[in-house]
């Protein structure tokens, strides 16, 4: 029965939400409807019980001094120090449990909640991203290496983009008589991206497409299981 | 020294070399000018030929990780949106686009100071659940937003009135920088209930994109990228960030493919030192 009672539950479930697409009238339209409102509760409490977890296996971490220890213990206090601000004096246009916090608020120019948000996830967010280029140049410099014809043909395409996608790019080929305005570079870069790239993208879309209708097929018929934490 | 000693210290170089490169521009901005792509133009056509006073969504699927290419579009195209007369409705799939909706909204507000908070925009804060609240929203918008980030009820939000459904919405414009996001605004704001979607991404997802901007479309147009951003800037006469960065942008391109170039010839000539 425990086994049992999800399979029959996945299997209802996935018979409605498909048959609901192709009768959008009752009593499938209503039968959606629930389905969605509980989705979304059950996604909310996903998020508690997500950081639930994230609490559990840092202190655990932080107990076993695994290595880098530290790092956990640092992500773990910062998480505590949003909470708690965010908690007391709330975010934004919310009042939290001391209510908005106006001298708080007179002394740093906005809500603690806020002013870290602003003042220190932003910055370090953004940083963590803008990091890439570097890492990407390097890349770029050890691994873009010709070596055979396919990968001749990849550089080739990858300076017509990266050229293509830059200003730098429209003032190379601005001689470029307008009879032959394909061989301007961004518009070369833009034939790239709309054909080729799209072709191929179409494709793996396609292909993914038919893999998540056959996945989804195996769960709804209940062969595929390992979501019930088992594969047997 | 050992290659190993040699490889580190080829990375440092190109880490300053790269680090100079971006800064320098940005201190003292090249000026370089952008042709506007077919897909910008798309995208800005689409804000542009909406009537006045049409109720419009500007989702902000993003976190601060991508700001750097995605605020400057969701400005631009705020800027854009204020200065048709559309009523803004502001929302997030992501947790912390509340704020960068927020930071959008405090930006533009000083070229438009009468827009009024209710009257002319509204932040109805985060969605959990992704495409599942866009569904939703195709059954009841206030259902999904009972009230705003203030707590303010749907139903006594004055720019609110009247709309019921995302039926009702003039078109989408979707901020994201992964999943859920304009992907999931296209199958179901789009594709089931007949309301265009617009968006801007960063330049690494954008090709991902390209396929749904069709015959039948899927996408009115997509901005990729910071390009794409000051391409905007560039639509509607207001030079922004975006055109700043670019100059940054294009010399770490050039850059990366100088460093390609070197590499290459090193490669060539460690072969044929192999070789011999």
């Amino acid at each position: 029965m425990k086994r049992n009672l999800p399979l029959i539950f996945a299997f209802i479930c996935g018979i409605v939400v498909v048959a609901s697409d192709f009768i959008p009238h009752r009593p499938f339209n209503l039968m959606i409807d629930t389905l969605q409102n509980w989705f979304m509760i059950i996604v909310g409490f996903a998020i508690l019980l997500g950081q639930i977890s994230l609490f559990q296996s840092n202190i655990y971490k932080i107990q076993h001094k695994v290595s880098g220890w530290y790092y956990y213990l640092a992500g773990l206090i910062s998480f505590v120090i949003m909470l708690v601000l965010g908690l007391l004096w709330g975010t934004q246009e919310y009042q939290g449990l001391l209510g908005h916090g106006l001298a708080v608020q007179a002394w740093l120019g906005s809500k603690p909640f806020d002013y870290l948000f602003d003042n220190a996830y932003l910055p370090l967010s953004a940083t963590m991203f803008s990091l890439l280029a570097f890492f990407v140049a390097s890349a770029a410099y050890r691994a873009f290496i010709i070596r055979s014809f396919e990968s001749n043909l990849l550089m080739i395409t990858a300076i017509i983009v990266i050229l293509g996608r830059t200003s730098f790019g429209g003032m190379l080929t601005s001689w470029v008589p307008e009879s032959y305005s394909f061989w301007h570079l961004p518009n070369l870069s833009d034939f790239i991206m709309e054909y080729p790239n799209t072709a191929a993208q179409r494709a793996i879309m396609i292909s993914a497409a038919l893999g998540i209708i056959g996945s989804s097929l195996r769960i709804i018929l209940g062969i595929e299981r390992s979501y019930l934490g088992s594969d047997k | 020294m050992s290659a190993n000693s040699n490889s580190q210290t080829e990375r440092w170089i190109i880490f300053v070399v790269l680090f100079v490169a971006v800064a320098l521009p940005l201190v003292f901005p090249l000026g370089l000018k952008t042709e506007v792509s077919d897909y910008t133009k798309m995208a800005w056509d689409l804000i542009e030929t909406t009537p006045d006073s049409s109720v419009v969504i500007f989702s902000f699927d993003c976190d601060p990780s991508t700001m750097t290419e995605l605020q400057p579009m969701a400005e631009s195209m705020l800027y854009h949106a204020f200065s048709r007369n559309q009523k803004v409705i502001a929302m997030a799939l992501w947790p912390q686009g509340v704020q960068m909706a927020d930071m959008a909204f405090n930006t533009v507000k000083t070229s438009f100071p009468d827009k009024q908070y209710g009257i002319d925009y509204v932040n109805l804060g985060y969605k959990v659940s992704g495409i599942v609240a866009i569904q939703a929203m195709g059954q009841s918008m206030e259902e999904v937003n009972p009230t705003d980030i203030a707590g303010t009820k749907y139903s006594e939000i004055p720019m609110l009135k009247g709309i019921v459904t995302i039926k009702d919405i003039a078109y989408v414009n979707s901020l994201s920088s992964g999943v859920p996001g304009i992907k999931e605004w296209i199958m179901i704001a789009r594709d089931t209930y007949k309301t265009p979607v617009t968006g801007g991404t960063t330049a690494v997802s954008a090709p991902g994109f390209f396929p749904y901007i069709n015959s039948q479309k899927q996408l009115s147009g997509l901005l990729g990228g910071l390009k794409a951003a000051s391409e905007y800037e560039m639509l509607i006469g207001r030079i922004g960030s975006a055109t700043v960065k670019m100059d940054a942008q294009s010399t770490a391109h050039v850059l990366i493919l100088l460093f390609i170039a070197i590499g290459n010839v090193k490669a060539y000539r460690a072969k044929k030192g192999s070789k011999k």
